[in-house]
């Protein structure tokens, strides 16, 4: 990746945390945690990596993305306001009776959201049919969608992983947001899921390990998911929960949680020196 | 009277039969297409059948995928495992989105019979009722189920389906002025004395117990009410006024399903008598099919013996 991108990425990546924030502080609720820590990612898809063009939000021939782990639309919703879908002003009406802006991923009144979402392990079977309509029609479009390393407990992950290998579904690649932590905890101890690499393997995919705030590996990683021929791609991106504001990082009491005051001026100024040392000021 | 066919197979030979006329229609099964009948579809278009394994959580939200993208799925599965099982895939990923997809329940209620308890499903109507956006249909007999496929391929939104597994008497091909059409009940016998309303393999039997109490000078309304939800206020209405006493019959538990869909309405709209056929909040047991319907009373006796229930308490 150009340095110029990577750069712009990260540009796209400091203002979309700065929205999170502000929509969780707002809306005094949602979950901040795991969408700090899969910003990155989803930046590198809407800034980099997904053919959509927000003017044309459904198009037939758009790649798709599936927010499986529903409930970070802290992480969604700030990138397809940037990308364009919407007015960034909108994301103050997050989690309000006044507006649409639902909690969890919606697709009847968020425009650019393509699956709604929320109960953990369905996103990805959702996922699996956009990919197979794909195959069926045969369309070029690629189909991504992003799940927890909690989320990967529900026992419907593994059996939409099933199927994505029975169907050879090659235009399908997940993303696994691999914090380590879930709400009650470090997730080795709530549900120990390691060896995800292994896990992945056995049922045919395509595996990928890939740091998940690093955009350069990022763009390498769906690069080679594209490339990659028969099989499903998952990238196991290791990352940090509560990224960018340092006394939410690593820390799974802040998977849920609104900051009070004094914590939202200390994480928005921290968030604001990172974006203001990006673009130079 | 034409030959006995089951539900389930006028399904599968519908859905087959449509599949020219419907490019999007696409269909999915979790490994029971022997018993579903999807296997016909599975057969002449092998390239729009997925058979999803025993997994229907992810068949259920695969096809809410698959509508997305313009699709027009049809998930196969028992009743059991449609609208059980899978409820939470089908109220999140396929009626909260309002997508088109079609969630088919097949052997329905007690019928299944030696399978027992387990595959038994008399709670579908209720649960799916419940879910908003969702419709709820069940058809009584082969060219009602066909008619009703053909509908909801036209019909852009959630629904289920339940198809029940014996093989039955068609009664709606010999009634005159019969049509069919989502929402609307269809009235196959007119009456004064008291109305029976009867969704599914009920209905034959609700036909039965009206030539029995013709023979005592008792004069019976039967409704074939093959769409659950939404249901048809204005013929439920008619009846109430002008028979005053109404019973509902259906091969489901009594709780939430036509019988509290009846008596809901009427009690808000034209209190009169509604007394509920159906199963009394039991589970079901093992034994041969017939067996098991006349164990529970699911007969056409036993909508005879609600019907004088009924009448006792008209005023």
């Amino acid at each position: 990746m150009e340095q110029s991108k990577v750069h712009a990425l990260a540009v796209m990546a400091a203002r979309a945390r700065l929205l999170a924030l502000d929509m969780v502080y707002g809306a005094a609720s949602g979950h901040i945690g795991g969408s700090l820590s899969s910003m990155d990612i989803v930046t590198t898809l809407y800034g980099h990596v997904m053919r959509v063009d927000p003017a044309q939000p459904r198009d037939p021939d758009r790649d798709r993305f599936v927010l499986s782990k529903g409930h970070c639309t802290p992480a969604l919703y700030p990138n397809l306001a940037l990308k364009g879908y919407f007015p960034v002003e909108e994301l103050k009406l997050f989690r309000s009776i006044k507006g649409e802006m639902s909690g969890h991923a919606e697709m009847r009144h968020v425009k650019g959201v393509d699956m709604s979402t929320g109960s953990l392990g369905q996103g990805i079977s959702a996922a699996v049919g956009m990919a197979l309509a794909g195959k069926a029609d045969n369309k070029d479009y690629r189909v991504y969608t992003l799940l927890g390393d909690g989320e990967i407990e529900e026992g419907q992950v593994w059996e939409a992983a099933m199927s994505a290998a029975k169907f050879h579904l090659d235009n399908l690649c997940a993303i696994v947001d691999v914090n380590g932590l879930q709400i009650d905890g470090p997730t080795a101890q709530v549900m120990p899921s390691e060896p995800l690499d292994k896990k992945f393997e056995a049922f045919n995919w395509n595996v990928i390990h890939v740091d998940g705030h690093d955009f350069n590996a990022l763009g390498e990683a769906f690069e080679a998911a594209a490339a990659c021929k028969g099989k499903s791609t998952v990238l196991l991106a290791k990352t940090v929960k509560g990224k960018g504001v340092s006394f939410m990082e690593g820390d799974y009491g802040w998977h849920g949680k609104a900051p009070n005051a004094e914590q939202y001026e200390k994480a928005h100024a921290e968030l604001a020196a990172t974006l203001a040392e990006l673009e130079g000021k | 009277m034409s030959e006995k066919i089951a539900t389930r197979a006028a399904y599968g030979k519908a859905l087959a039969e449509l599949a020219d006329q419907y490019p999007e229609l696409v269909v999915l099964d979790a490994d029971l297409s022997g018993s579903t009948q999807s296997q016909y579809f599975a057969k002449a278009h092998p390239d729009r059948f997925y058979n999803m394994g025993i997994a229907e959580a992810n068949m259920t939200v695969v096809a809410a995928g698959l509508a997305t993208c313009g699709k027009k799925p049809f998930t196969n599965t028992f009743a059991m495992f449609a609208a059980g099982r899978a409820y939470e895939q089908v109220r999140n990923s396929v009626a909260y989105p309002r997508l088109n997809v079609k969630i088919v329940g097949s052997h329905g209620g007690l019928s299944v019979g030696e399978d027992g308890a387990t595959h038994q499903c008399i709670e579908d109507y209720a649960l799916m009722r419940a879910i908003p956006n969702m419709m709820v249909v069940s058809p009584c007999d082969g060219p009602e189920m066909r008619l009703a496929v053909k509908a909801l391929l036209d019909y852009d939104g959630p629904a289920y389906l339940r198809l029940g597994r014996l093989a039955v008497e068609s009664v709606t091909d010999e009634t005159p002025g019969y049509s069919f059409q989502l929402g609307k009940g269809a009235l196959l016998r007119d009456g004064t004395d008291v109305t029976v309303i009867a969704t599914g393999m009920m209905v034959q039997m609700a036909c039965e117990a009206a030539k029995i109490l013709a023979e005592e000078g008792i004069s019976v309304r039967v409704i074939d009410m093959h769409t659950i939800k939404p249901l048809d206020g204005e013929m439920v209405l008619k009846a109430a006024l002008e028979t005053r006493c109404i019973v509902t019959s259906e091969e489901h538990t009594v709780l939430g399903g036509l019988g509290s869909a009846v008596a809901e309405f009427v009690a808000e709209h034209c209190p009169v008598p509604v007394v509920r056929h159906g199963v009394n909040d039991v589970f079901g047991r093992s034994g041969e099919a017939k067996a098991v319907l006349e164990a529970y009373g699911l007969t056409s006796a036993g909508i005879v013996e609600r019907v004088r229930q009924a009448l006792k308490l008209k005023k």
